[in-house]
């Protein structure tokens, strides 16, 4: 995170003046459970990608790329409305959907 | 020194006369007594085409408060009024209009808080909103609510303080009682005010701005410092601004004034219309040879605590008239007394005159000249035999 500034510098009234801002503002650190994705099964149906209310899943080209960590609260809400259904995880290894939650560590 | 025009107006339909001079960009209220005739009065003159100010009738003093934070995020000039429960819907909106930094200029016609259900004047309403983050200024009469609205503006606007100010009269005693008020022409008053340009606009779409976003334990401490800052330089303000509008019309205004003090062994202090029933008294005493002075506050938030211990630390006694009751503070106190207490704690060097409260006229109870005169004597005998019978007393209350 950037340096804190001290209170003589900080706009008044906590007006934000710069556009955009809040992608340099590390959210990521309040999740306790991290999404993960099944890359082969996914249909790339975008559903992740619409509902997620942090903008946090990566789309490229069409594509679900991944998720970004950095503001990915691990809300679950993606791996709640995943359609797409698989037998075994790739990185679980346990039945449910192509997204799933671990533990953070 | 400018011209002036001499009308018959209560304290309400100065204000009114004074925000139609002003007229500024927005003004967003609901009607409350005893509040209701300053936008009653003020929506004639929308209506009438005086004025080309956007006025917004709302659903509610939240909803009020609210419309004036967007218009004042906006860029806008924004003035409401309000009063008692009223003012009370608006708590969480007036922080944030304090703590956005927004110089919404608010007149208040004090009145007392429900229950009992009561529209008369006390001033629980004002001092219930008094850590806020607001400027209170407050008026004896018409004339002064009505010089206090202009000074308002400017004091608010002021680049070194950008902060929201609430501009008291006593309800019904001042807002319903026509008195003689002298008017400045409009020119002079639009001059005064001059044109607000805003420091940050939400408007401003080449430089798009967020008003209200979150700052945690990493930086809302900060911006609480900073509001602490700009109140900090309002005395300076308010007086450099009441200089310039004494000269502008003659009547000059401070963060306090004083009447018969520099010698004064006992002293009352007190708020608003009080202060002409004690001045009355005051000088009558004064003619039988009694050394009382009277001191008024004008500004109350931020409280002037260095200025009124220079002013008062001369005196034996003081005799606080509190027209509320901070509820739960030391045997029952008034915000006034506590406030003054603490001034003296702090600038006082260890040293102070004994300080009594006097809680007066709750809900609206008429206060006499009479009772006054008894409250001195009683501050004249404090002052010879040196104790203190009670340190929060009740003027006009049936046991
Ligand atoms: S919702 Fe599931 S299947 Fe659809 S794109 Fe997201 S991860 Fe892939
Ligand atoms: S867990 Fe929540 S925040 Fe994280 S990617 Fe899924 S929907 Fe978005």
């Amino acid at each position: 995170m950037a340096e804190l500034k001290g209170w003589k510098e900080l706009p008044l009234g906590a007006v934000v003046l710069e556009p955009g801002s809040s992608a340099e503002y590390i959210t990521g650190t309040w999740r306790s459970r991290r999404p993960v994705r099944d890359e082969e099964k996914c249909t790339h149906c975008m559903i992740c990608w619409v509902y997620c209310p942090d903008s946090a899943v990566i789309v490229k080209d069409g594509k679900v790329q991944g998720f970004d960590y950095d503001h990915c609260k691990g809300c679950g809400i993606c791996a709640h409305e995943c359609p797409v259904k698989v037998e075994a995880h790739a990185v679980t290894g346990k039945p449910g959907k192509v997204i799933q939650m671990v533990e953070e560590v | 020194m400018a011209k002036q025009i001499v009308k018959a107006l209560d304290g309400a339909k100065a204000v009114a006369e004074a925000m139609r001079q002003i007229e500024p960009d927005v003004v967003a209220a609901y009607p409350i007594t005893p509040q209701t005739e300053i936008v009653q009065t003020f929506s004639q003159f929308v209506a009438d085409g005086l004025v080309n100010t956007e006025f917004i009738p709302v659903e509610s003093e939240h909803a009020a408060m609210s419309a004036c934070i967007g218009a004042s995020a906006a860029g806008a000039r924004v003035m409401t009024a309000t009063a008692a429960n009223g003012l009370a819907l608006m708590w969480e909106t007036l922080y944030i209009a304090a703590s956005l930094r927004l110089p919404i200029v608010m007149s208040v016609v004090n009145r007392a808080l429900s229950a009992p259900l009561n529209i008369h004047c006390d001033h629980s309403d004002s001092m219930g909103a008094r850590d806020a983050g607001w400027i209170q200024i407050f008026a004896e009469n018409p004339q002064e609510a009505y010089d206090n609205t202009i000074q308002a503006i400017r004091i608010a606007e002021h680049p070194d303080i950008l902060l929201p100010v609430m501009s008291m009269q006593d309800g019904f005693i001042t807002g319903h009682g026509v008195e003689r008020v002298e008017v400045l022409e409009d020119k002079a008053v639009k001059e005064f005010v001059g044109e607000y340009k805003a420091l940050y606009s939400l408007l401003d779409i080449d430089q798009p701005k967020t008003f209200g976003a979150w700052a945690f334990y990493d930086y809302y401490f900060e911006f609480k410092r900073q509001q602490t800052e700009a109140l900090s330089k309002v005395p300076q303000v308010v007086r450099e601004i009441g200089k310039e509008y004494g000269e502008l019309s003659g009547r000059y205004y401070d963060l306090f004034s004083a009447y018969e003090l520099d010698d004064a062994e006992v002293a009352i202090v007190v708020l608003a219309s009080t202060a002409g029933t004690a001045r009355v008294v005051v000088r009558k005493l004064r003619q039988e040879g009694i050394k009382v002075g009277l001191l008024k506050p004008r500004l109350y938030r931020p409280f002037p605590g260095k200025e009124l211990v220079e002013a008062l630390k001369h005196v034996k006694v003081i005799g606080v008239m509190d027209r509320s009751i901070a509820f739960g503070s030391i045997e029952g106190c008034g915000p006034l007394f506590l406030d003054l207490c603490a001034s003296f704690y702090t600038y006082g060097n260890g040293k102070g005159p004994q300080i009594v409260d006097y809680i007066f006229g709750l809900g609206g109870r008429d206060i006499l000249p009479e009772q006054i005169e008894g409250m001195v004597k009683e501050l004249l005998r404090i002052a010879e035999t040196g104790k203190v019978p009670y340190r929060v007393g009740y003027l006009g209350l049936r046991e």
